[in-house]
């Protein structure tokens, strides 16, 4: 198969020294293995996220989501637009769905743009990476390129909201959507059947304001994970990740629970599986280690 | 009250629904609700809503304004997009209540103690600082936003979180002194502040009432 060549939106928590700088580390492997070229938008902005509205209307939300478009044209023009942080590809997506329907908008951002030197036009199709890879890969394509196959690992996909909500994956559900579990079938490990917090909540930006809320609601999907057998979760969203890694403690301490389960990403299972190294595969980011992953990888 | 606010008061007098039209993000949808409540009982946090969307949306075309406005509801929106997907009428809610939570905030009527208000406007002040996000800095800013006796109680309650995370390079202490930026940050910063005055013309036309 010949190069694919996407531009590529990072986001802010895949900087080094962020938060889900250890999903990069693990997407670029993957992407090697792949043969796919990902050409970083020069200069790219934060989208806002979902959080940003309170100092943020309407139109400047709008507008940081036009430039790293209008920057996309511009250096790789022609180019689909991919992010891999679940609230990158949506803020992003959204705006561009937003200003294709509403031209005052669009003739309002443009204004604002301007005062960057920027223009833009709309072109491009905005996806995140899940999509390429089911999309322009699938799985049987996918599956060829595993070395070391994932065997005897219970995995619960946990999808979460963003990736699912509103957009989705084409030919998914929202409300059981399967193609984390057809991934990690491919890959060569268990899927957790019938996970049912697969789609829940797990408080997203809330987890910093409203913790106890959030923290009940993270309790719940580790705890579906468990009854489902689980020994990791894995999921596409960099958000999910920390809020169902990093709070498993406090949770243990506030419920009594002894929660102690791997959270990693798609990408981080895949680097593993097509023979990467632990260090290319990113598991020093695991603040719960990968035993298992970290096994397969050093054979 | 802010001027802003005492403007549209006088604008637009009992018609709330039309304010929240013209002012609110997505806010022309209001109308089509039609009260089945899916999005209450979707919503992950739907216990601690005051007023869920359903009956945000009853309180607008009633004319409730001040209740809305004031409430602490729209702020505990985590937009995990349930209510979009599953609303019969496909009402862009999610959008709303960010919408409803910005228009609070810019008539000054937001309350101001409600953490994720701090933290929504925090984070909007941290990103547009440099383009990007330094989350080092967001998150001491956040825990700190209750005063320095709280933050300190929080930063040790904390610690561990933060250790795993400088342990895994997930965080790192440099984000403190420079940190991530975008390179043009005249022309960002430009470009915002464009934006936000075409928005703010836009909003004080209604306010005038022209």
């Amino acid at each position: 198969m010949a190069t694919k060549e996407y531009s590529f939106y990072p986001g802010c928590s895949s900087q080094e020294g962020a938060s889900s700088s250890n999903y990069l580390v693990s997407v670029e492997s993957m992407c090697e293995e792949l043969d796919v070229k990902l050409n970083t938008i020069p200069d790219w902005n934060c989208c806002s996220a979902s959080i940003g509205y309170c100092g943020g209307g309407e139109l400047p939300r709008l507008t940081l989501s036009a430039r790293n478009l209008a920057l996309s044209e511009e250096h790789n023009p022609g180019q689909d637009v991919v992010a891999t942080c679940a609230a990158c590809w949506l803020a992003t997506r959204e705006t561009a769905e937003r200003l294709g329907e509403d031209d005052d908008l669009m003739a309002e951002t443009n204004q604002a743009l301007a005062e960057a030197g920027l223009t833009f036009k709309n072109e491009n199709k905005i996806r995140h990476m899940v999509e390429v890879l089911i999309d322009d890969f699938g799985y049987e394509e996918l599956g060829k390129h595993v070395k070391k196959p994932l065997e005897g690992i219970k995995i619960a996909g946990y999808v979460g909201c963003q990736t699912n909500r509103p957009f989705g994956i084409e030919g998914e559900s929202f409300e059981n959507p399967k193609y984390l579990d057809k991934l990690v079938e491919t890959l060569g490990a268990e899927p957790v059947e019938n996970y049912e917090k697969k789609v829940s909540c797990c408080g997203g930006a809330l987890a910093f304001s409203e913790p106890e809320k959030s923290q009940a609601l993270i309790k719940e999907i580790i705890e579906s994970a468990y009854d489902g057998g689980a020994d990791m979760i894995v999921t596409p969203c960099p958000v999910c990740q920390m809020n169902v890694e990093v709070y498993q403690d406090k949770i243990n301490a506030k419920y009594g629970t002894k929660f102690h389960i791997p959270v990693t990403y798609y990408s981080t299972l895949m680097s593993v599986a097509y023979g990467r190294s632990a260090k290319d595969s990113a598991l020093g980011g695991q603040i719960i280690r990968a035993k298992q992953l970290e096994d397969i990888a050093n054979k | 009250m802010s001027d802003m606010n005492v403007a549209m008061v006088e604008r637009y007098r009992n018609n709330f629904l039309k304010e929240v039209e013209h002012n609110v993000e997505e806010g022309d949808w209001v109308k089509m609700c039609m009260q089945c409540g899916v999005c209450s009982g979707s919503c992950p946090l739907g216990p601690y809503w005051d007023h869920p969307p359903q009956e945000l949306f009853m309180m607008i075309r009633a004319g409730k304004r001040e209740e809305v406005l004031t409430s602490t509801s729209m702020w505990m929106c985590t937009s995990c997009y349930n209510c979009i997907v599953r609303c019969p009428r496909e009402l862009p809610i999610t959008h709303i209540m960010h919408g409803l939570a910005h228009y609070a905030k810019r008539l000054g009527l937001a309350p101001k103690e409600q953490p994720t208000f701090k933290f929504s406007q925090h984070f909007w002040n941290n990103l547009v600082k440099k383009g990007r996000v330094n989350e080092l800095k967001l998150g001491l800013s956040l825990y700190f936003m209750n005063g320095l006796v709280e933050g300190i109680k929080t930063s040790l309650n904390m610690a561990g979180i933060g250790l795993g995370m400088l342990k895994t390079k997930r965080m790192s202490p440099m984000e403190m002194i420079g940190g991530h930026s975008v390179k043009d940050t005249k022309g960002f910063h430009a470009m915002l502040k464009k934006a936000e005055e075409i928005e703010a013309a836009r909003v004080e036309k209604y306010g005038k009432g022209s």
